[in-house]
């Protein structure tokens, strides 16, 4: 399972200067569609026994992260950091932890949230299939079935859902219709305090430097902004049959009925 | 000097809001209503480590400190100051009782249940005529044929039904007063032993409140709690720890009552402002604000103390004394800065005003800390 850490969002700040969210300061949290495909890995442990190991790469703080999943239920926890490795782009990313799932090896199922709350790209789950040749299947809103080298899905579409079926090994990434996450326990915060969380670099990763980091991210923001803010929304008053009445002939008058 | 918590205790403080979020608020205004708290959700905070926070880890424990379990009981009580007095009753009065003064195989029996929840434990001191002087306990234990014969009534007693066990004290050797009084384990399906009626309270009206009756209890000789005759000090020091939960109970109070003001100000437009824009109002809030936080400060400090096993009595006098006293005064202002809808249940500050009132009297009256503030003194 890939897990990111991102900035609680509510206190999100922008650094213009350097285009990119800035993360300092803020109360750092499990990637919230994140914490639905660990929720479904976690489940999935428990129905089949399987062996759930949460993969994220970033700095120290991260590990903080990395325990809470423990803390869910999560069996093992790896950090993939590198100095070589900041300011990695999706493609980057995906790189590196397609590098770290290879070389965590027997692997049947890899679950990503459908993006991060803080970046948004939404492409570093399909990335990380594309790395490791895999077959991928995003927006899953349900597994229906799941045995020994196979599995059926639904995929949420924008009108409904595609069911889906193929073999294992695969990715897929999931949206948050699919489970609803458990709360970290205290007791697992607790146990999971002791787990020693092994730390992979670019060597120990066996990566290759130049598709890491700036030199491996074609990825050029041009320019980062909050959005404006929201300009102010006009009430209409009247019994709720007159407000019908405005509203409709204000949509006409709008076009947009 | 460092007033940072540890990455554990925010943690900690943060799965203790997201408990409290999520399935402790959506039930609340029902819970009141009812006059009860579910099983259900004490069997979920066993479960997920609360009752077992400040226990060391030989006995089932998390080793997570006083601390942190003083920000678990100010989380829940933030939402639910009913939840939060029966919590911090089960831990702080009930089973810390068994786990300072207990024997091997009173531990062995009782913490395992309790702190994963299976069943709470109450603390009965409280009798009709022995409120703030303890001493006047009227409860009687005669040990004959072999066993402890109980006889008395112990009242205003938090998790009474909700209890599979017992911590009471009674008078063992009536001649030598506060000094003749022991305590016992009681089990709630002991013969002669039994729940009288739940009374009709004020305020945290979800929390469990009922007498407790002994009529010729039987208990076997191996119920006496530690040494006979060391209720006085055992239930002394039960509540110099239960003062640090109650300290923690009004931070959670008073900080309610500033969540639900703050936004309210901000948004109620009078005279074509909002109600924030006038010192009146700005005053009260500032005076939330400051008053909680250092209410909240003595709260943890006192806690710090314990956790480094230093003193702490006085502390925590203080911090349940100001905090109380805080509850209160951030209620009260509360209610005034919602103006006639703060009188009114749809909104959540009337229950604060209610639910805050019993911090300046439970588990010592604010008179009583004042004296004992004053004898720590050398008064």
């Amino acid at each position: 399972m890939c897990m990111k850490q991102v900035p609680e969002t509510t206190e999100v700040k922008i650094d213009q200067a350097q285009n990119r969210v800035d993360t300092g300061g803020l109360t750092r949290i499990i990637n919230p569609y994140d914490t639905y495909a660990l929720e479904e890995a976690i489940r999935i442990k428990e129905n089949s026994g399987a062996t759930v190991t949460v993969v994220s790469m970033g700095p120290d703080e991260v590990d903080q992260s990395l325990r809470e999943a423990l803390a869910m239920g999560a069996d093992e926890a790896v950090r993939l950091s590198d100095p070589a490795f900041e300011g990695s782009d999706p493609l980057a990313t995906a790189y590196i932890l397609a590098r770290g799932i290879e070389k965590l090896g027997d692997y049947d199922l890899i679950i990503c949230g459908r993006q991060a709350m803080d970046g948004s790209s939404g492409n570093v789950g399909p990335g990380v299939a594309e790395e490791l040749g895999l077959p991928q299947v995003t927006f899953v809103r349900k597994i229906e079935e799941l045995k020994e080298g196979y599995i059926r899905l639904q995929r949420m579409t924008d009108d409904g859902y595609e069911v889906l079926e193929g073999p294992l090994p695969m990715l897929i990434t999931v949206v948050k219709e699919i489970n609803e996450p458990r709360l970290a326990s205290l007791k697992g915060l607790m146990k999971a305090k002791r787990v020693t969380i092994p730390v992979w670099g670019l060597s120990d990763l066996g990566a290759d430097p130049s598709r890491v980091g700036p030199s491996g991210s074609p990825t050029v923001v041009a320019k980062v902004a909050p959005p404006p803010p929201r300009s102010g929304g006009e009430i209409i008053e009247g019994t709720p049959e007159e407000q019908v009445k405005t509203l409709v002939a204000k949509l006409k008058a709008q076009k947009v009925l | 000097m460092d007033f940072e918590l540890t990455e554990d205790q925010r943690m900690i403080q943060r799965m203790a809001r997201d408990f409290a979020q999520k399935e402790v608020l959506p039930h609340v205004a029902e819970w009141e209503e009812n006059e009860a708290l579910p099983r259900e959700i004490f069997r979920q905070m066993g479960e997920m480590g609360f009752f077992a926070l400040p226990f060391p880890e030989e006995v089932g424990g998390l080793g997570a400190g006083y601390l942190s379990y003083v920000l678990a009981v100010e989380e829940i009580s933030r939402v639910s100051a009913s939840l939060g007095i029966s919590y911090a009753a089960h831990v702080s009065i009930g089973t810390f009782p068994i786990h300072l003064f207990g024997s091997p195989e009173q531990k062995d029996r009782w913490l395992g249940p309790l702190l994963r929840g299976e069943f709470l434990a109450a603390f009965g001191l409280t009798e009709p005529n022995a409120g703030s002087d303890a001493g006047a306990t009227e409860t009687t234990a005669v040990f004959r044929d072999g066993e402890w014969v109980l006889n008395g009534t112990k009242c205003f007693i938090t998790n009474a039904n909700l209890a599979g066990v017992v911590v009471a004290t009674a008078v063992t050797d009536p001649g030598r007063g506060s000094r003749g009084i022991s305590s016992f384990i009681v089990p709630t399906d002991a013969p002669g032993f039994s729940v009288g009626k739940k009374y009709a309270k004020l305020g945290l009206k979800a929390s469990d409140t009922a007498e407790l009756i002994f009529e010729d209890c039987r208990l076997p000789a191996d119920a006496l709690l530690g040494e006979r005759n060391a209720g006085l000090r055992q239930f002394l020091t039960a509540l110099d720890g239960g003062r640090i939960s109650i300290a923690a109970l009004s931070v959670g109070i008073a900080q309610a009552c500033l969540d639900a003001s703050l936004p309210y100000a901000k948004t109620r437009v009078q005279f074509g402002r909002p109600i924030s824009s006038f010192q009146a109002v700005q005053f009260k809030l500032a005076d939330m604000a400051m008053e909680t936080e250092l209410a909240r400060l003595m709260t943890y400090k006192a806690a710090w103390l314990k956790d480094s096993g230093r003193p702490f009595s006085r502390e925590a006098a203080m911090a349940k004394l100001y905090a109380s006293e805080v509850s209160v005064r951030a209620a009260l202002q509360a209610v005034q800065i919602h103006g006639g809808y703060g009188y009114m249940e749809e909104y959540p500050v009337e229950r604060y005003l209610r639910d805050a009132k019993l911090m300046e009297i439970g588990e010592g009256t604010s008179e009583i800390h004042r004296l004992v503030i004053a004898r720590s003194l050398g008064c």
